[in-house]
C-alpha cells in the first residue's frame, strides 16, 4: 500500500513492545474514543533509565506504528532523554507519515510524556508543568462534540 | 490470492462491457456530432445506446442524458430542479441525512443561496418512512430528493411510495439510484420516478459514464457549456466507448437481477451470520430490506483503518466509515445518522459482494475479519476497560 511507508507497515504489522506492566512506575493515556485513536504507555523505570515500555493502542494503522516506533526510541534511554524525543523524531524514524496523520505521531510523544509525568507525580520529583502536554488544550480533538 | 469485497466502491468490468467498447476505440472512433459517415456510424451507435437504456429504465429515449458520472448526475438534476424552483419562488428542498455527498454537498451549496433544506431522519434501521416526506412536504417545496440504496449500509428506501407523494403534491422526485441500478429492478414509470441518476461503474461497467434520467416537461440546467451535445444540456464530445460499455453492462446486469439476488443474499446472510458471532458487534441498516450484496458491521473497541490493512494483508479487499480512512476527524455521516456514535462508527467494516464471489471465500473471510478484529482487540487499550469493566460496552 502506497499510503504509508514500509517502516511504517512493518511497526503496524509486527509493533514492538505490545502489553502491558502491572506493576508500572508510570502510565500514560492520550486521544479519545470519539475521535478514533487512543495511545496508554506503561513504563518500567529503573536508576533513571526506562528499562521497560510497554504499549496498547486504539487507532489506525499509523497510530499503532508510532506508539511501536516512540516506544522503541524510548527503550534503554535516560529520563531525561525520553521526555526530549518530540513527534518530529518519531515520523523520521518511519520515514515520514501523510500530512493528516501526523498528529498520531504527536499523541505519541504526548503519551510517552504523559507517562513520565506520572512516574514525577508518583515519586514526588518537581518538575515544570509547561513542560508538559495538556490533552484538553490540544486542538487534534476539537471539530468532535 | 485476491478476495475483492468492496464492489459498492466499483466493480471489475464485464467480459461483454470490454467486447462492446472495443469496435469503438479503433473502428468506429468519428465524432457524433461529424456529418461524414464516420461521424454518423458513432451518432447510430449513440442513439441506439440511448434507446437501449431507456428500455431498461422503463422511459423514453429522449428522457437520458449521459453524464460523466453519479456525481454529475446528482449535481445536475438537484441543480435543475432547483433552479425551476427558484422561478416559481419555490426554495424548500427535503432530503435525507445520510445521501451521498454528490447530493448532500451540492444541497448545502443551494442552502447558501437561499434554499431551506430538510433533512429527514432514517432511524436505526437506515429506512425513511412515506410518511414523514408527506409531513415534510410545504408549498414551497421544489424537489424531494431520496436515495434508492445506501452506499454504505445498503438499506432500500421505499422509492415508489415516495414517488406516488410527490406526484400527488406536484413536488418533484429525484432518486439517486447508483447503488440501486443492475442490482434491484427499475421502472420509472411504475415507480413514479421523475429523476434519476446511475453510474456505470457500480454494475461491471466503465468508470466515468453514467445517466441522468429525466421525466420530459421538466427542463435540465446545463452545467457544462461548450456544445450541442445532449440536446445542449451537457456539452462535450460524447464518450461513445464508455457509454456502449455501460449499455452491455447494464443489459446483462438487468437480465440477470433475479438469479444474481438469490446467489447474492445467500452469501450476504452467509456473511452475516457468521460475522454476528464476534461478541460486542452489530450490524448497520435493516436485516431484510437491503441490497443483496451489502454487509455492514461496527465492532466495538478496534478503529477501522487498521482493521482494512490487516484484512489487506490476508487478501480482502474491504471498506470502512472510520475517520481514518476518509481524512477527516469525523466518521461516516451514514453511521451517525443511524444513531451510531463516534466510538463505535471508527471500528465499522463493509464488505459488498459480486457474482463472482465464492461461498469458499466467504468462509476465509469470516475467519480472517474473527481473527483480526480479535487481534486488534488485544492491542486496544478501550477493549481493555471494556473486558474489565472500568467501561461500559455501547454495543450489548
Amino acid at each position: 500500500m502506497a499510503l504509508y511507508s514500509e517502516k511504517v507497515m512493518d511497526h503496524f504489522r509486527n509493533p514492538r513492545n505490545v502489553g502491558v506492566i502491572e506493576d508500572a512506575d508510570g502510565i500514560g493515556e492520550v486521544g479519545n474514543a470519539k475521535c478514533g485513536d487512543i495511545m496508554k504507555i506503561y513504563l518500567k523505570i529503573e536508576n533513571d533509565i526506562i528499562a521497560d515500555v510497554k504499549f496498547e493502542t486504539f487507532g489506525c494503522g499509523s497510530a499503532i506504528a508510532s506508539s511501536s516506533m516512540a516506544t522503541e526510541l524510548i527503550k534503554g534511554k535516560s529520563v531525561s532523554e525520553a521526555l526530549a524525543l518530540t513527534n518530529k523524531a518519531v515520523v523520521e524514524a518511519l520515514d515520514g507519515l501523510p500530512a493528516h496523520k501526523i498528529h498520531c505521531s504527536v499523541l505519541a510523544e504526548e503519551a510517552i510524556k504523559k507517562a513520565l509525568q506520572d512516574y514525577y507525580d508518583k515519586n514526588g520529583i518537581e518538575y515544570d508543568k509547561n513542560e508538559f502536554p495538556r490533552c484538553e488544550n490540544c486542538d487534534h480533538c476539537c471539530g468532535i462534540q | 490470492m485476491q478476495i475483492y469485497l468492496d464492489n459498492a466502491a466499483t466493480t471489475k468490468m464485464s467480459k461483454a462491457a470490454i467486447q462492446s467498447m472495443l469496435p469503438y476505440m479503433d473502428e468506429i472512433y468519428g465524432n457524433p456530432s461529424s456529418l461524414h459517415s464516420a461521424g454518423q456510424k458513432a451518432n447510430e451507435a449513440l442513439n441506439g445506446a440511448r434507446q437501449r437504456i431507456a428500455n431498461l429504465l422503463g422511459c423514453e429515449a429522449r428522457e437520458i442524458t449521459f453524464t460523466s458520472g453519479g456525481s454529475e448526475a446528482d449535481n445536475q438534476a438537484i441543480i435543475s430542479a432547483a433552479r425551476l424552483g427558484e422561478k416559481k419562488g419555490k426554495k424548500h428542498i427535503i432530503s435525507t441525512a445520510f445521501e451521498h455527498h454528490a447530493v448532500l454537498h451540492t444541497l448545502k451549496r443551494l442552502e447558501k443561496e437561499g434554499f431551506e433544506i430538510t433533512l429527514l431522519d432514517v432511524h436505526e434501521n437506515g429506512i425513511v418512512l412515506p410518511e414523514q416526506v408527506a409531513e415534510a412536504i410545504r408549498p414551497d417545496t421544489c424537489l424531494v430528493t431520496v436515495m434508492y440504496a445506501n452506499n454504505e449500509i445498503g438499506t432500500i428506501q421505499p422509492i415508489k411510495k415516495i414517488g406516488e407523494i410527490c406526484r400527488e403534491k406536484g413536488v418533484i422526485f429525484h432518486t439517486d439510484a447508483v447503488q440501486a441500478a443492475g442490482h434491484l429492478h427499475i421502472d420509472v414509470k411504475e415507480q413514479n420516478i421523475d429523476m434519476l441518476s446511475l453510474s456505470a461503474h457500480k454494475f461491471h461497467g466503465p468508470k466515468g459514464i453514467g445517466v441522468l434520467y429525466v421525466k420530459k416537461g421538466i427542463p435540465l440546467t446545463t452545467l457544462i457549456e461548450g456544445g450541442a451535445q445532449e440536446r445542449g444540456k451537457r456539452a462535450g464530445t460524447e464518450n461513445i466507448p464508455a457509454i456502449m460499455g455501460m449499455t452491455a453492462a447494464f443489459e446483462e446486469a438487468c437480465k440477470h437481477i433475479d438469479e444474481n439476488t438469490k446467489k447474492l443474499s445467500a452469501l450476504r446472510n452467509m456473511l452475516i451470520s457468521g460475522l454476528s458471532e464476534i461478541p460486542h458487534s452489530i450490524l448497520n441498516g435493516d436485516a431484510e430490506n437491503r441490497l443483496p450484496g451489502n454487509v455492514n458491521f461496527c465492532f466495538e473497541g478496534i478503529e477501522g483503518e487498521s482493521l482494512l490493512l490487516l484484512l489487506d494483508d490476508e487478501g480482502i479487499c474491504a471498506s470502512s466509515g472510520s475517520a481514518c480512512t476518509s481524512g477527516s476527524l469525523d466518521p461516516s455521516h451514514v453511521l451517525l445518522a443511524i444513531g451510531r456514535v463516534h466510538d463505535i462508527a471508527h471500528g465499522s467494516l463493509r464488505l459488498s459482494l459480486s457474482e463472482e464471489n465464492t461461498q469458499e471465500e466467504i468462509e476465509y473471510t469470516i475467519n480472517a475479519v474473527k481473527e483480526v478484529v480479535a487481534y486488534l482487540r488485544s492491542i486496544s487499550p478501550i477493549w481493555r476497560d471494556l473486558v474489565n469493566g472500568k467501561k461500559e460496552f455501547i454495543i450489548k
